[in-house]
């Protein structure tokens, strides 16, 4: 019984992980399409293009997977896999509903999740490395000084959360969650977002995929399903910052409406923060190296600081 | 005072609003584009127009129309005149391939022989096929739309004008010898 529950909750999570990812990435096509006044994909699948991805799933896998002749060949074939896994297992650990609708309850959730999200730059690095191309490295390096700058203030964010929940377990901190901690943590939300939406590498902090400068960054000599899995690593990146996001500060599953409905509120929650992903992509033009690292070190670390202590002065002055 | 960011807030705004407004996008194979009247898409020939006059093939800048005509010598109709003679029209062809969609053609034409048609869609795969010949010219006469009306604001054709000058001027005349007229019979007593 125990083992057929865990396979089912494993099971359940691979397969949001296979689809909620496409879901958004369809959605971007679509919101960033009609933003710009266009109409976005309209034939694959017939009905306004609803199997694009598919349909682009298909096509990278008919390409020839190419290894650059001087490329370090295993850590280049590795690096997607690393990308895209740690976004897999931080899944497992999101609660989604109430009494215990979760893939895998860590007690030590957030410490995990902060923890495992840091693997996922690792492929990106990676792949800068191996490449055997200079953008590649610039793109990985920059990777690198961007996940330095903003895993900070993110860390910060999230541990006022947990001091403000008492706990550092994913589901004990929504079921901490009261609707005044909204204004509460409106700072240490805003400071999370962006500086997950930082780590995405997502625009405007898309510096090192920017491709006036260096092509596709780390991702420059990758082609076919690699290139795919790099892509998909991103949307999964989206799918699971917006949802962490919607766990820490919106309050989760909470919502009008019986628990039994509480993944719901998740799922709607999450949704609504990915459309902002999108949303700011298409708004805003890409920020410059030195005003990213300005931004984090002297915009959002300040922030995070001043949320914290807020926290703990409201903290100590309610108990 | 500026807030700050409220710049940042414009621009999402921005996006926002253009979202739910209508896209711009034209799907055309689907959906025809809506040309206007006057589009340049193809050009026409009316050959019962055509004098064989040639203006049209010496004034294209790219010489793309081909022109043969012969002469026949029509029967004089009374014995004492001459006997006429008049082009016929042998080869009338317009090879697109060369053409740069100038207009002046069509400009030049003393007998409103060439029109505008806002067909577009005769792509080929052989170069040699956009070489349309007079046939084909006349067929493409039945897509050439009625011209637009005149802007209100425009000024009056000329003829029109010319038309209107001469029956006012007639109506002036009129209502002058009607006024003669009627103040004729008053004149004697005028000083009364």
């Amino acid at each position: 019984m125990n083992l057929i529950d865990t396979l089912l909750r494993c099971l359940g999570t691979l397969v949001a992980f296979l689809t909620l990812p496409l879901v958004i990435g369809q959605t971007e096509h679509k919101v960033m399409a009609h933003m710009q006044g266009r109409l976005g994909p309209m034939y694959a699948g017939g009905f306004h293009g609803w199997a694009q991805l598919v349909a682009d799933g298909v096509k990278f896998a008919q390409k020839e997977d190419i290894v650059p002749a001087g490329a370090d060949r295993r850590v280049f074939q590795l690096a997607p896999a690393v990308a895209l896994l740690p976004y897999l297992v931080v899944l497992l650990v999101i609660p989604v509903g109430p009494n215990g609708l979760v893939g895998q309850a860590v007690d030590a959730g957030l410490f995990f999740v902060l923890a495992v999200m840091g693997i996922g730059v690792l492929g990106s690095l990676m792949a800068g490395w191996a490449s055997a191309n200079k953008f590649s490295l610039l793109g990985g390096l920059r990777t690198a000084a961007q996940l330095m700058s903003y895993e900070l203030p993110m860390l910060l964010a999230a541990a006022s959360v947990a001091m403000a929940a008492g706990t550092v377990s994913l589901t004990g901190i929504v079921e901490g969650f009261h609707w005044w901690w909204l204004p509460w943590q409106a700072i240490g939300a805003f400071v999370f977002f962006t500086a997950g939406l930082a780590e995405l590498q997502r625009p405007p902090f898309d510096m090192p995929v920017a491709d006036s400068e260096i092509i596709f960054g780390a991702y420059t000599e990758y082609t076919g399903l690699r290139f795919a899995l790099f892509l998909l690593s991103e949307y999964a990146g989206i799918l699971v910052v917006s949802a962490l996001t919607a766990v820490l500060f919106l309050g989760g599953w909470h919502g009008p409406g019986p628990d039994s409905l509480g993944w719901l509120w998740t799922l709607l929650k999450t949704f609504a923060l990915a459309f902002v992903v999108i949303w700011l992509r298409v708004t805003y033009p890409r920020l410059r190296e030195d005003q990213l690292m300005k931004f984090a070190w002297t915009g959002l670390i300040p922030l995070a600081l001043l949320q914290l202590a807020l926290t703990g002065i409201i903290k100590v002055a309610i108990s | 005072m500026r807030i700050p960011g409220s710049g940042l807030a414009k621009g999402l705004a921005v996006t926002l609003r253009t979202m739910t407004k209508k896209t711009v996008t034209a799907q055309y194979p689907d959906v025809q584009p809506e040309l206007p009247p006057r589009t340049r898409g193809v050009i026409a020939l009316l050959e019962e127009n055509c004098t064989v006059c040639m203006l049209c093939a010496r004034e294209c800048p790219d010489w793309c129309i081909y022109i043969d005509s012969h002469k026949e010598t029509l029967p004089a109709a009374d014995p004492n005149a001459r006997a006429r003679t008049r082009n016929v029209l042998d080869r009338f062809a317009i090879d697109f391939s060369l053409c740069m969609y100038c207009g002046i053609c069509i400009e030049v034409c003393p007998f409103d022989a060439l029109f505008w048609s806002p067909e577009f869609e005769y792509a080929e795969t052989d170069i040699l096929e956009l070489t349309h010949e007079r046939d084909r010219l006349r067929e493409w006469m039945w897509t050439v739309p009625p011209p637009p009306a005149h802007d209100p604001a425009a000024e009056e054709p000329k003829e029109i004008g010319m038309a209107r000058k001469a029956a006012d001027k007639l109506a002036a005349a009129a209502a002058a010898a009607a006024d003669a007229a009627a103040q004729a019979p008053e004149a004697p007593g005028g000083d009364r």
